[in-house]
């Protein structure tokens, strides 16, 4: 039975158009225009448990605002969802014992005490057994290295030091499910890192199910075997993270090193378009059905020592279904 | 204890632990609310030595009164039967009334959570929000009142020519539970006007105009009964009274007998009021959050 189940989660807000000035703020006061937001629409998907899954979007695209109906914090405009077999939007508290979300820095923790006192707050607030308690606590607090920092007051930690903290608040109560808005934005690559193996650890020894958004394609490589694409509040692609550039990366890169001085681009732009030059070495970005036609005619036309074809950075063909996204959105 | 789920079928659920088990987790989230009141020491010593800077001068504001209303260089004996030694008695007793029923901090820290978004946290945590800033806040005022309870002793031994008459053990009771009453009402009306955030986002100048308007209609300023007709009798009905006049009232012995019964009876109603208003504006003001910000 999946962990997730949702269907067709749409989540429309309206939003408050106020106009420039003080003459627009004036007018505000009496009539005010409000504009149509879809921030989700029709969103479909499940996850099955122990799957670890990304959301990947750009800024915008309803990445959070799904987390948050998941989470039970909004209720979606139309559409279903189950999650752990609960409405997550009726806020039960068994519901809300079996999952966590973690959604910025300053959400779970006392700024003025100790993280050791909102950990035991957090055992009070979800009844955890004293010697599960520890136990979790001595994992966590070991596979993040902050073991000495637990009787520091949270707000003079770091920036890394207090996303790990955290961490350590979310998983305290050993949620089935753990929700990760942007876990890493912000920290240092050595803190991300140290996160990530965090999140690999507890997840292939809990077997707990995740669904995380980022920015950071570092985190979702590390992380995600399965990736949900999301551009303007619509689903677009749901599958392997290699399946992306498949599905949407057309061209791919040839690379070549001449034997002797490489041709110039006047002479390769027959071939395909030149990415990369650098002295005898040249990158051709060359459709996926030439490619075969294409390395004929070069290798029968020139001296060339090393030849590889490959799939252009993960990034670039990202970048390039956000970009497909939006223009398809602005047609609408 | 069993549960079912549909994901999962019966299993047990082991965290419920029914009425001990909540009231033990409020009483960790009092404990742990102590000790981060405890952390900011020297805010604590000053912010309880500084109130009582107003007092002195209230004091001398009203023997000016007194003095003037008399003709002579003596306190008049009496203004709308309250003697001079009364009043001043009565002021220094609305600090205690105001030290249960004031709540600096609750409804603007409410609003502030709304419109910042950290409310979630209590949405996704198996917790009450307002039981949680009940526990909160009855850990601030314990510290306070243990904090400033010798501070306050040395002024009240100060002033102790001002008290004419101490209650007997009943009335001290009566004023005893209206102060208990009055911290109810108080933290459930500025409950009340910290959720009008669902609404209005900002309620900065709305509990300004409440807190200038409590110190007026509560009698923390002057007696109730100095105002003329209609005033007094409209305050009166009013729950505001609650939070000053009234326990100061009780503790002087003006209220008695079948009037003192009355009396603490309409402040648990008005407690009970607030805390059903409170619960009311909180379910539907979750549920307009839940449309629309998250």
């Amino acid at each position: 039975m999946p962990i997730i189940q949702a269907e067709g989660l749409t989540k429309t807000y309206r939003v408050f158009q106020k106009k420039d000035g003080l003459w627009g703020a004036f007018q505000g006061l009496y009539r005010r225009e409000y504009k149509e937001v879809k921030a989700v629409d029709d969103v479909s998907f499940t996850i099955e448990p122990g799957e670890m899954v990304a959301f990947l979007g750009p800024n915008g695209a309803g990445k959070t605002t799904t987390l948050k109906i998941l989470s039970g914090l909004i209720y979606p405009t139309a559409g279903k969802a189950e999650v752990l077999g609960f409405t997550p939007w009726q806020r039960l508290d068994a519901y809300r014992r079996r999952f966590a979300l973690v959604m910025g820095q300053k959400n779970q923790l006392w700024w003025d005490l100790p993280a050791s006192d909102s950990f035991q707050l957090h055992r009070e607030i979800y009844s955890i057994p004293e010697a599960q308690f520890n136990q979790t606590l001595t994992e966590l607090t070991e596979l993040l290295g902050v073991e000495k920092l637990t009787r520091q007051a949270v707000r003079e930690l770091s920036l890394g030091e207090r996303m790990k903290m955290e961490l350590i608040a979310a998983l305290l109560h050993q949620p089935q499910l753990l929700l990760l808005d942007e876990p890493t934005i912000g920290l240092d690559v050595v803190a991300q890192v140290a996160i990530q193996k965090c999140l690999r650890d507890y997840h292939s020894s809990r077997g707990v199910t995740m669904l995380l958004t980022s920015h950071y394609m570092r985190d979702i490589e590390a992380l995600c075997s399965r990736v949900l694409v999301i551009t303007h509040g619509k689903l677009v692609y749901d599958g392997p993270l290699q399946g992306i550039t498949e599905r949407f990366g057309n061209d791919k890169v040839v690379k070549l090193r001449f034997a002797e001085t490489a041709p110039e681009d006047s002479e390769l732009t027959i071939y395909g378009e030149v990415t990369r030059r650098e002295g005898p070495s040249v990158d051709l970005k060359v459709s996926r059905h030439e490619v075969a036609r294409m390395l004929g005619s070069v290798l029968d036309n020139y001296a060339v020592d090393d030849v590889s074809v490959v799939d252009p950075p993960l990034e670039q063909v990202i970048a390039r279904v956000f970009e497909e996204g939006k223009a398809a959105h602005d047609a609408v | 204890m069993t549960q079912f789920n549909p994901a999962f079928g019966f299993e047990p659920v082991a965290p419920s632990r029914g009425l001990i088990g909540t009231v033990r987790k409020y009483l960790k989230i009092l404990r742990a609310s102590l000790v981060e009141r405890m952390t900011y020491r020297l805010d604590f010593i000053l912010g309880t030595l500084f109130r009582f800077l107003p007092i002195l001068t209230t004091i001398l504001l009203w023997r000016a009164i007194y003095v003037g209303a008399s003709g002579t260089d003596k306190p008049a004996s009496s203004l709308n039967g309250f003697s001079y030694n009364e009043m001043i008695a009565y002021l220094l007793l609305t600090n205690i009334s105001r030290m249960f029923s004031s709540m600096p901090g609750l409804a603007g820290g409410i609003a502030r959570d709304i419109r910042e978004g950290t409310i979630k946290r209590y949405l996704i945590q198996p917790i009450d929000m307002i039981g949680y800033l009940l526990s909160y806040r009855i850990a601030h005022k314990l510290a306070y009142i243990v904090g400033a309870a010798i501070p306050y002793g040395i002024l009240f031994w100060l002033c102790r020519d001002y008290f004419d008459y101490f209650p007997d053990a009943t009335t001290f009771a009566a004023f005893l539970l209206s102060c208990v009453l009055a911290f109810l009402v108080g933290f459930f009306f500025e409950t009340c006007v910290g959720m009008v955030g669902f609404w209005f986002g900002e309620v900065t100048s709305l509990l300004y105009i409440v807190m200038t308007l409590n110190f007026f209609i509560s009698g923390h300023m002057l007696p109730l009964d100095l105002l003329p007709h209609p005033w007094v009798d409209i305050l009166k009905a009013l729950p505001f009274q609650y939070m000053a006049y009234f326990p100061a009232v009780v503790f002087q012995g003006k209220v008695q007998g079948w009037h003192l019964v009355v009396g603490l009876l309409a402040e648990f109603a008005w407690a009970i009021f607030f805390i059903v208003l409170a619960r009311y504006l909180f379910a539907r003001g979750l549920k307009r959050y839940s449309a629309f910000g998250g």
